[in-house]
């Protein structure tokens, strides 16, 4: 069997890949979950996060080689200027692109349509903005292998993906299902109409959905970047792929996203072992055009509200 | 319809805004200031002044930060964009305060475009003399407009009208239309036997327009038949996957599409029919006529296909998916068959492509393209076949003229940052498009305020697996 030669070093790689698209995939969901749409510049947020913790890196580190608890802290510093920078980016993108054509309640197409507007507009202001060629975010910490896992070498960047994003995933899914805001989002999610009449205002929770939303694709910006770098062009690919994880696992499903985004990581990375590198954009595609045809709702179903 | 298009019903959520909120105290003054429209819309204007002079302005690159930002910024240039922002701020606050004058001016103006424009004689007469006037003008020009009139102009007004079925008629969004005239554009590289992979029998680029057809139109049934089950923005990600994955394949199947270096040696088209001897060389203009050809034909099929019972079928769906098939339509089949036709468009234009470059390479069919198309439907206008053309003339041609003209020189690669906020714009402050179709307008406004919808993107097909979950009428 093709898969079973290198199996465990490329479910390492699967599983971080994963956890990337688990943090994307969130953001399309929430967003999903409150206006029943497909944000399609959810990708640009992700992208925004990449450059905004490049700035803020590149400003503090330098050319330094910072190690210790300094890199902890870089790190930190990374996902939280990754972070903003998505959250912000996606905020705005609420106010310019949506809430004037939900004011007007406007029929979906225009939605979609907008948001791709938003989305090219976001993607080639920042190749005009940032320059066209990929940029090298300085790294926190001394990448090399941390251990040894089942003959697999597990390189110290995996291991800070894992970490952050697990991190993230429990944080967020806690917080849609203990706190006010949380409740405010699912309640939206089950039936916005009753939701204003019980005093949700909805506006703000969209706003707030959107704002989780680009906290999580910015920090996944990030963790992207230090492995890739950041370019105009990073979000594309990873967002199609975070959108066909979303629907793996059922949209609108929180944890969903998480298992779908695993699951897509680690399947599309075994498919290189078998298929080769230049087909694990084919196999996604095919994933997601697979899942639509047998099982549309996906893996744990639809629905935010009833998830967490 | 007439009573509800008062300001307040439209928006509920402002008139909340207007009683007082607690914890307003000192800033009272300044909230109620937010609150003067006329005050919003100054702050939107500097705003939108800043967000222009940064598109126009320099360069930036990553290795001296934000430099891009700060040549735009932190330079005069930055106040010519705001004079032009802020004077359109002026324009549109004297026009609301001045609402009675500015219409009894505006009203008489428009009065004669309204009584005219309905005439069905009116509106043939103004296709003829455009016709006319496509066939006589270009002759006159010189040869770069020549080539950008073949290359840039006609093969988008041909694609413009394909989508326009998809997005317009059928009310889908297809973001991997370009797939499409790939393999539109690779069946004439196989038939014409310049691929790897040999046909056959060697055809001339002329026979190969009815096989690229259905070739197209069979790759649309095939994408679209299990997607369009399901909601229709799903069908949106699945073709933009779709064109990527195609790009992929291309560049992947080095022993059947010759790769990444692409195909060379496409032949051109020539005629030999009953004596009649025309071979089409290196020239523009006789491949203008022939895009011009397929022009005319596609808008007299789409023309005479909108005012059948397809037509009216997609109408129905468009304006209410429910009710359609609850009156018998087959909303599945009508929606693949416009996926389909707007396709076969798509693989024509490609046959014309690679049959007048000669050389077809995957770099060609990148999803800015198929962004593109969508751009110059939606600014001509939805479902309208005058919007399609003109729309589509207009938006490739102007960039055009700007890039040559002294006064304006612009970045090739800046052109879809405007491109992306025109599609915002046109959502926001006209989604009907520049030269709207009545019926489309309508369902807009419609679906604006309540009834129906204007487009088909809820859960398809009454046996698809969302159908029970999807709750398209969230009042968002």
């Amino acid at each position: 069997m093709c898969f079973t030669t290198n199996f465990w070093p490329f479910l390492v790689q699967g599983l971080a890949d994963g956890f990337l698209y688990a943090l994307i995939a969130l953001g399309y969901t929430l967003v999903y979950g409150v206006l029943q749409l497909i944000n399609f510049a959810h990708s640009e947020v992700f992208m925004s996060g990449g450059f905004a913790s490049y700035f803020v890196l590149e400003a503090l580190i330098g050319t330094s080689q910072p190690h210790g608890m300094a890199s902890v802290g870089y790190v930190a510093i990374g996902i939280g200027a990754g972070a903003f920078g998505g959250a912000l980016v996606a905020f705005l993108l609420e106010r310019v692109a949506y809430r004037p054509l939900r004011r007007r309640n406007a029929p979906r197409l225009a939605f979609l349509i907008s948001a791709i507007g938003g989305s090219y507009f976001i993607y080639n202001l920042a190749g005009k903005e940032f320059g066209r060629n990929a940029l090298e975010i300085p790294a926190p910490f001394l990448n090399g292998p941390a251990f040894t896992l089942f003959g697999a070498t597990i390189q110290t960047d995996y291991v800070v993906v894992a970490i952050c994003a697990i991190a993230m995933l429990i944080i967020v899914d806690r917080v849609v299902a203990m706190t006010r805001l949380g409740k405010g989002i699912r309640a939206v999610a089950q039936d916005a109409e009753t939701a204003s009449l019980m005093g949700v205002n909805i506006n703000r929770v969209i706003s707030q959905t959107f704002v989780i939303g680009g906290l999580l694709g910015g920090a996944a910006g990030f963790l992207f970047g230090l492995n890739f770098g950041v370019a105009y062009t990073m979000g594309f690919t990873p967002a199609l792929k975070a959108f066909t994880a979303a629907v793996l696992g059922g949209i609108g499903n929180i944890r969903g996203a998480v298992l779908g985004g695993l699951l897509l990581g680690v399947i599309e990375n075994l498919s290189v072992t078998c298929i080769g590198a230049n087909w694990r954009d084919v196999v996604a595609f095919g994933i997601l055009v697979a899942v639509l045809l047998v099982r549309p709702t996906g893996i744990l179903g639809e629905r935010l509200g009833r998830s967490a | 319809m007439t009573t509800i298009s008062g300001e307040a019903v439209n928006h509920p959520e402002r008139m909340a805004s207007r009683s007082p909120a607690p914890g307003e105290g000192r800033y009272r003054a300044l909230v109620r200031l937010s609150r003067n429209d006329d005050v919003r819309r100054f702050v939107i204007s500097v705003v939108g002044g800043l967000v222009l002079a940064l598109i126009t302005g320099p360069e930036g690159n990553g290795v001296q930060m934000l430099s891009g930002i700060n040549g735009a910024l932190l330079h005069p240039h930055v106040f010519i964009c705001l004079a032009v922002t802020v004077g359109v701020w002026v324009l549109i606050t004297v026009r609301h305060h001045f609402a009675r004058q500015v219409e009894h001016v505006s009203g008489r103006v428009m009065a004669l475009p309204k009584a005219v424009l309905p005439d069905r004689r009116v509106r043939a007469g103004l296709w003829l003399a455009l016709f006319a006037f496509a066939i006589i003008y270009p002759p006159t020009l010189n040869s770069f407009w020549q080539n950008v009139l073949v290359e840039q102009i006609g093969i988008y007004v041909l694609l413009a009208i394909g989508l326009n079925v998809v997005v317009g008629y059928a009310g889908l969004l297809d973001l991997g239309y370009i797939a499409f005239f790939a393999i539109g554009a690779y069946s004439d590289a196989y038939w014409t036997g310049m691929l790897p992979v040999h046909p056959p029998l060697h055809l001339n680029p002329f026979w190969v327009f009815p096989l690229a057809i259905l070739t197209a139109m069979l790759a649309g049934v095939l994408l679209g038949g299990p997607t369009l089950r399901l909601r229709g923005d799903y069908l949106a990600i699945v073709t933009l996957g779709f064109g990527e994955i195609i790009q992929i394949v291309a560049n992947n199947l080095q022993g059947v599409t010759g790769g990444a270096q692409g195909v060379i040696n496409i032949p051109h088209f020539s005629v030999h029919v009953a004596g009649i001897k025309y071979h089409w060389g290196l020239s523009n203009l006789p491949y203008y006529y022939l895009i011009l050809g397929f022009i005319v034909l596609a808008l007299l099929a789409y023309f005479s296909l909108e005012h059948s019972k397809v037509g009216r079928a997609w109408t129905a769906i468009r304006e209410d998916e429910v009710a359609a098939e609850a009156a018998g339509i087959n909303t599945l089949k009508y929606k693949v068959m416009a996926f389909a036709i707007g396709a076969s468009t798509s693989g024509v234009a490609g046959v014309i492509v690679a049959s007048q470059i000669g050389f077809v390479e995957p770099g060609d069919f990148t999803v800015q393209l198929s962004i593109l198309i969508l751009v110059l439907v939606i600014f001509g206008g939805m479902g309208s076949l005058a919007g399609a053309v003109v729309g589509a003339a207009v938006l490739q041609w102007l960039p055009q003229f700007l890039r040559v003209h002294p006064l304006f020189g612009y970045n090739q690669l800046d052109l879809y940052i405007y491109f992306g906020a025109i599609l915002i714009l046109m959502m926001i402050f006209r989604p009907e498009g520049l030269i709207p179709s009545r019926r489309r307008r309508r369902e807009i406004v419609l679906a604006e305020h309540g009834v129906g919808s204007a487009d088909a993107m809820e859960s398809g097909h009454s046996g698809g697996g969302l159908a029970a979950v999807a709750n398209p009428e969230a009042d968002l």
